[in-house]
């Protein structure tokens, strides 16, 4: 009895206590037109208050655009997402974002930086032939 | 009893051949490819050595996946259960027609879906996501297979219900009541994975639709896929329930508990695949939640099961003499190599088990989704704990099908030792290169972004997938002498075990198929209507198709 209680509310505390939220419904988008469908029309880095940036991307065989990231120590980040051919995943190990790029649909998902470093990130879905080449990082400099 | 019935199951013998040659033959494809994609990821690219049959490492990868888990699983599970159901209704399934049409008609669809697999006009991995979109025949063909999984549940019902109209106050057989409940469970799991195919990507593949929906095609597809791992478990658990207690020298420690398990299986096994879309946008957070409530309580069956074959594996081993806490454990059989694959298998299990708890964590599968941990975790659980069992399985079930003994019994405890020690080195190493970030399903000898610190354990990858590439060489040559060679007539094959509480003190309600069928239903209805109505509602299929390998 012990066994399933505990599962439960460990459930429970992590889904709702820990303020740690799974992508939701972030709305839907023609993939085949999101070169023109803003805010993939510029995808890039914006800083929309002092602190927190939105990078808008785009996933494609077999880069992400943009793929090199900067932002400074401390920052919150939202990634908003999509792919404009196959599934793309995009995976940051060390700010655990972990969002799958589905044609169609936009992703949301907000990660924080507090250490200043380099944080590798990868397509981590297969694409194709050159999925292995699929990656990028996310530079955190120094405030200084 | 077993013994007189035994002259009548010739036609059953020769239909169980039939279907194990082909999972052998589909096991052998993939355990070759299997050792390539170890080597890669130990850095050894290997592909431009055998380029004219590979043309890439997802070629290969999308072989190793479709012939391991779709096809080596299926097949040795048709056969298997029909083979067991007809041993413990003591008599032949109805219709040997039906039996051989569906037999015939499964390897033609996997014939069909073959011939563009191996070609590369099917290199979409086995769970074949759109919007990649590979030739028609390859959806065809693996539809034409679940259609035959469906002729066999029909078969194995119109035998229980012959059956039941001349025994109508016996209890059952286990054996055969749990392998209607697998094939039962499949037919209602399975039902997702029919209209992605019937409706989404057979119409779009020969070019009838212009468009798919990623995400309605992935739940559809997860639909079925999550319990299908249960498809292939719930074979190992009656093999691990009904015959190694006796295997072990003991008894079967609760026939109620068993079936109680079974029928929590049938109820829980189906209102779960979320769990492998949590990090899907595009689905309510409620509703994975939901998922994941129901994929901690289809842990519960398993758990059951696990107490309930360790109990009947004591009983065994202390008849045999075995004592004290833990040390009785060493006094199982050891020597039988049938036993000896089947309780290592449980062990690595036990560990698959504890791992599953994590991917299905709402939130700790942001750490290692899609990552090798969960490569790592899958071939403890069907790549060992059903894949090891099933070898198991057929070092009694070859013999007894072909008249003739194994060809050697040390052989095959060295093969079965093998797969357990390069099984525990490579899932480890996995596990961990996870937890390190390493994506699965990647070409990782030609990766841009590979790290020195998973060097380490990248080697112990390909360590390990050598030692069971040559562990699965050994099985395949004991089972040809076996077939050619063997000098010996085939001994008894193994009795079903007799249970210490029986089938007479379980409740009568286990017996019945009608509040079960209703309740499994009300389930899946509750945990997937809502999403699946509102997808197929809101989404209009116009996501275009894509060949990128």
């Amino acid at each position: 009895m012990a066994i399933p209680v505990g599962m439960l509310a460990a459930l429970l505390v992590t889904a709702f206590g820990a303020h740690l939220g799974l992508p939701g419904d972030a709305g839907r988008i023609d993939p085949t037109q999101v070169a023109q469908t803003p805010p993939f029309d510029r995808p890039g880095v914006f800083e929309v208050a002092p602190g927190r940036y939105e990078v808008v991307m785009v996933a494609g065989i077999w880069v992400f655009t943009p793929n090199v990231i900067t932002v400074p120590e401390g920052s919150e980040v939202t990634f908003i997402a999509t792919s404009r051919d196959v599934i793309h995943g995009f995976f940051l190990p060390h700010a655990d974002v972990n969002v799958m790029l589905l044609p169609g649909r936009v992703a949301r998902v907000t990660a924080r930086f507090p250490k200043a470093g380099e944080y590798p990130f990868v397509c981590h879905e297969y694409c194709g032939i050159a999925h292995h080449t699929m990656a990028g990082k996310v530079i955190v400099v120094p405030r200084s | 009893m077993a013994q007189a019935a035994l002259p009548s199951l010739r036609s059953e013998r020769r239909l169980g051949g039939a279907y194990l040659l082909v999972a052998l033959l589909a096991l052998f494809v993939g355990v070759a490819t299997g050792l390539l994609q170890a080597l890669d990821h130990a850095g050894l690219n290997l592909y431009p050595q055998v380029l004219p049959l590979l043309k890439s490492y997802y070629h290969g990868l999308s072989l190793h996946g479709v012939m391991n888990i779709l096809v080596w699983t299926t097949f040795f599970i048709c056969g298997f259960l029909q083979y067991l159901a007809a041993r413990a209704f003591a008599r032949p399934l109805v219709s040997p027609a039906l039996a051989w049409f569906t037999f015939w008609l499964m390897t033609a669809g996997l014939v069909l879906a073959a011939i563009p697999l191996l070609g590369n006009h099917a290199t979409v991995l086995f769970t074949f996501y759109p919007p990649m979109r590979a030739h028609w025949a390859f959806y065809v063909g693996l539809t034409l297979v679940v259609v035959g999984t469906w002729l066999v549940t029909w078969r194995l019902v119109l035998t229980y219900r012959a059956w039941r109209r001349e025994h109508p106050q016996t209890r059952t057989p286990l054996a055969a009541f749990m392998a209607l409940v697998t094939f039962v469970m499949w037919t209602l799991a399975s039902l997702g994975l029919a209209v992605e195919m019937l409706v989404l990507l057979i119409p779009w593949s020969l070019g009838w639709r212009q468009g798919t929906d990623p995400l309605l095609a992935r739940t559809l597809f997860w639909f079925t896929g999550h319990p299908i791992v249960y498809f292939w478990l719930l074979p190992t658990y009656i093999s691990w329930y009904t015959l190694v207690p006796r295997q072990a020298g003991g008894q079967l420690f609760s026939d109620p508990m068993a079936r109680a398990s079974f029928l929590l299986f049938l109820l829980l096994s189906t209102p779960v695949g979320f769990h492998h879309q949590y990090t899907d946008p595009g689905i309510e957070q409620g509703w994975k939640l939901v998922h994941a409530f129901f994929t901690f309580a289809v842990f519960f069956p398993s758990l059951l099961t696990f107490f309930n074959v360790v109990a009947s594996l004591e009983i065994g081993a202390r008849r045999r003499g075995g004592q004290g806490l833990f040390a009785w454990f060493l006094k199982l059989p050891w020597g039988d190599p049938s036993l000896a694959a089947q309780v290592l298998a449980m062990i690595l299990f036990a560990f698959g088990g504890i791992g599953g708890l994590v991917n299905a964590s709402y939130s700790l599968n942001l750490v290692v989704h899609n990552t090798t941990y969960v490569v790592g975790h899958f071939h403890l659980t069907v790549g060992t704990a059903v894949t090891l069992s099933f070898m198991g399985i057929t070092y009694w079930l070859v013999p007894v099908l072909r008249g003739r003994d194994l060809w050697s019994r040390r052989l095959a405890l060295v093969q079965v030792w093998l797969w357990f020690a390069g099984m525990t080195v490579f899932s480890f190493a996995l596990h961990d290169l996870g937890l390190q970030g390493m994506p699965r399903r990647t070409m990782i000898s030609l990766a841009t972004y590979v790290q020195a610190a998973w060097r380490p354990m990248m080697l112990l990858v390909g360590i390990g997938g050598t030692v069971l590439f040559l562990s699965a060489l050994l099985y395949f040559l004991n089972l040809v002498l076996t077939c050619l060679a063997s000098p010996r007539p085939a001994p008894e094959e193994p009795a079903f075990a007799e249970a210490l509480s029986g089938p007479e003190e379980a409740p009568a309600i286990l017996d019945r198929w009608r509040p079960w069928l209703l309740a499994a239903v009300v389930f899946i209805l509750i945990a997937y209507g809502p999403t699946l109505v509102h997808l197929f509602r809101t989404t209009p299929l116009t996501v275009p198709g894509w060949r990128v390998w």
